[in-house]
């Protein structure tokens, strides 16, 4: 349903992504590892159209999106749904008007069908009687759940997480994941999260991408990477640093 | 030789890409106001924070200008015994230049710095790709409103700032100065045209597209997280400063 080829992204003399090629799967949570600054954001931006690739093509559904005009493009749009790594609520709006943002946008619902959508997507995130809060009222935790209900809020086809538990306590973080894993089931969406957690990883992945320098060195389930003989997604896993002492 | 002239030359290549980069940014706002959906309320909301919320800083300096005017201009007209030419100096003063420049200055100061820090925050905590992401044209949904509210409001702040500087001028010349009122209003009536209030209207009209498109776009390509948003606020601040009075002359030499 999703699938990179070829894809080559430069920012000035840097190559971030170097041919990459990458199939993500339909319905299931496919997970890219990489380190911090290997570019894995850019992957996610490419897919939903933040960014174009220098060469390559991205297709969504078939369709190769690196070719849309801006309208063409917002189309594709409306299939996505995007957690950002600080949630991105909109700070002058309450989360209630947060949630409720896409669905006044792109749909003709009456005001009392949306609030009601409004409501049941929070409650599906697990946060209730926020409605009226303003975004800075609530903890990086909340926000995470508010962003996520705002992502929903469309019943979107694909979800997209970039890094959804950085910054977060581990039980947090433990929430968060599991809520990633109910909404893919409940949703049946399919879900492309971006992280360097490795715990989390083997949590909630279907399947696991490893980005190393540019391009996927491995790719497959939890099991297969776990027994890759590639020896950086050996050491990633081990969570060793280059040249560091066996003991 | 060449190197020297492409050292001396970058700096204004520099401004020059500059120019084009936010002459691209209002023209794709002016496309975008043209296109569904219409955010009515947006707009409103942007036309209270630009003109209503400005109004009180405004009105200060206006009157503040106006009673200065008439007490400069005073000490100068006594000289050769001109006092009655007082009302007229400050009606014209105002309504040509002082209004709309003044006008113009305080809402940059004020809502303009705004604009760029609030679009420039939103650009450094992702909630611009955010829109792109939900399939909403950010430049129709931040730039748009705004440019609209600065060119529609600043005319109005203006015509406030007119007649409240022109009231501080008569309470300093009559009630202060004891010019008689009714000659002070005579020249008024007599040296003002129209001509003089509309043209200072079609200024700060240009100023407040100008004050809008320039902090929206100091905003919109903020980069840099916190630091990058004070810069931007600070720029905004400086290039529109700066811009207004530049075309003030040109509007001026082309309208009077």
């Amino acid at each position: 349903m999703i699938r990179l080829s070829r894809v080559t992204k430069r920012f000035g003399r840097q190559t971030v992504l170097d041919g990459l090629d990458l199939e993500i799967p339909e319905a299931q949570i496919t997970v890219i590892l990489g380190q911090s600054g290997s570019g894995k954001s850019v992957i996610l931006k490419h897919i939903i159209g933040l960014m174009t690739p220098d060469s390559g093509e991205i297709f969504v559904d078939g369709t190769d999106i690196t070719r849309l005009n801006d309208r063409e493009l917002n189309e594709v749009r409306k299939q996505f749904g995007m957690l950002f790594q600080d949630a991105a609520l909109f700070d002058s709006m309450t989360v209630g008007e947060n949630v409720a943002f896409p669905l006044v946008e792109h749909t003709r619902l009456p005001k009392k069908e949306i609030r009601r959508i409004v409501e049941e997507k929070l409650k599906q995130v697990g946060l209730e009687g926020v409605t009226r809060k303003m975004p800075s009222e609530l903890s990086g935790g909340m926000r995470k759940r508010a962003g996520l209900a705002r992502a929903i809020a469309l019943d979107p086809k694909i979800i997209l997480f970039d890094e959804p538990i950085t910054g977060l306590d581990p039980i947090m973080s433990d929430a968060i994941d599991a809520l990633i894993v109910d909404t893919q089931r409940d949703t049946r969406a399919t879900c492309v999260v971006i992280t360097h957690n490795i715990t989390s990883t083997f949590k909630i992945a279907h399947n696991i991408a490893m980005l190393y320098e540019g391009k996927i060195i491995e790719f497959g389930n939890p099991d297969r990477i776990r027994n890759s003989g590639h020896p950086f997604v050996k050491r990633f896993i081990r969570q060793e640093a280059p040249g560091k002492c066996p003991n | 030789m060449v190197k020297f002239l492409e050292y001396a030359g970058r700096p204004f290549v520099g401004i020059l890409e500059e120019f084009g980069r936010v002459m691209l940014l209002f023209l794709s706002a002016t496309a975008w106001a043209f296109r569904r959906p219409f955010r009515f309320r947006v707009v409103f909301k942007q036309m209270e924070t630009v003109g209503v919320n400005s109004l009180t800083v405004v009105l200060i300096t206006a009157v503040s200008s106006g009673m200065v005017l008439a007490l400069q201009s005073y000490y100068g007209f006594r000289m050769f015994r001109g006092e009655s030419l007082v009302g007229a100096t400050v009606a014209l003063s105002l309504t040509r230049e002082i209004g709309p420049v003044f006008t113009a200055l305080m809402v940059t100061g004020r809502a303009g710095s705004a604009m760029a820090a609030e679009i420039g925050t939103m650009r450094v905590k992702e909630q611009i790709d955010a829109l792109y992401a939900m399939s909403v044209n950010p430049v129709q949904f931040l730039v748009m409103p705004r440019v609209l509210a600065g060119i529609l409001m600043l005319p109005l702040l203006t015509v406030v700032a007119d007649f409240v500087g022109i009231a501080g001028g008569y309470f300093v010349g009559v009630e202060l100065l004891n010019i008689n009122s009714g000659i002070f209003m005579a020249r008024i009536y007599e040296m003002v045209a129209m001509e003089d209030i509309f043209n200072g209207l079609i200024k700060s009209a240009c100023f407040g597209l100008i004050l809008s498109v320039v902090s929206c776009y100091k905003g919109f390509y903020t980069t840099g997280g916190a630091e990058g948003v004070g810069r931007a606020a600070t720029q905004a601040v400086v290039i529109s400063t700066v811009s207004i009075f530049i075309s003030d002359f040109f509007l001026t030499a082309v309208m009077f």
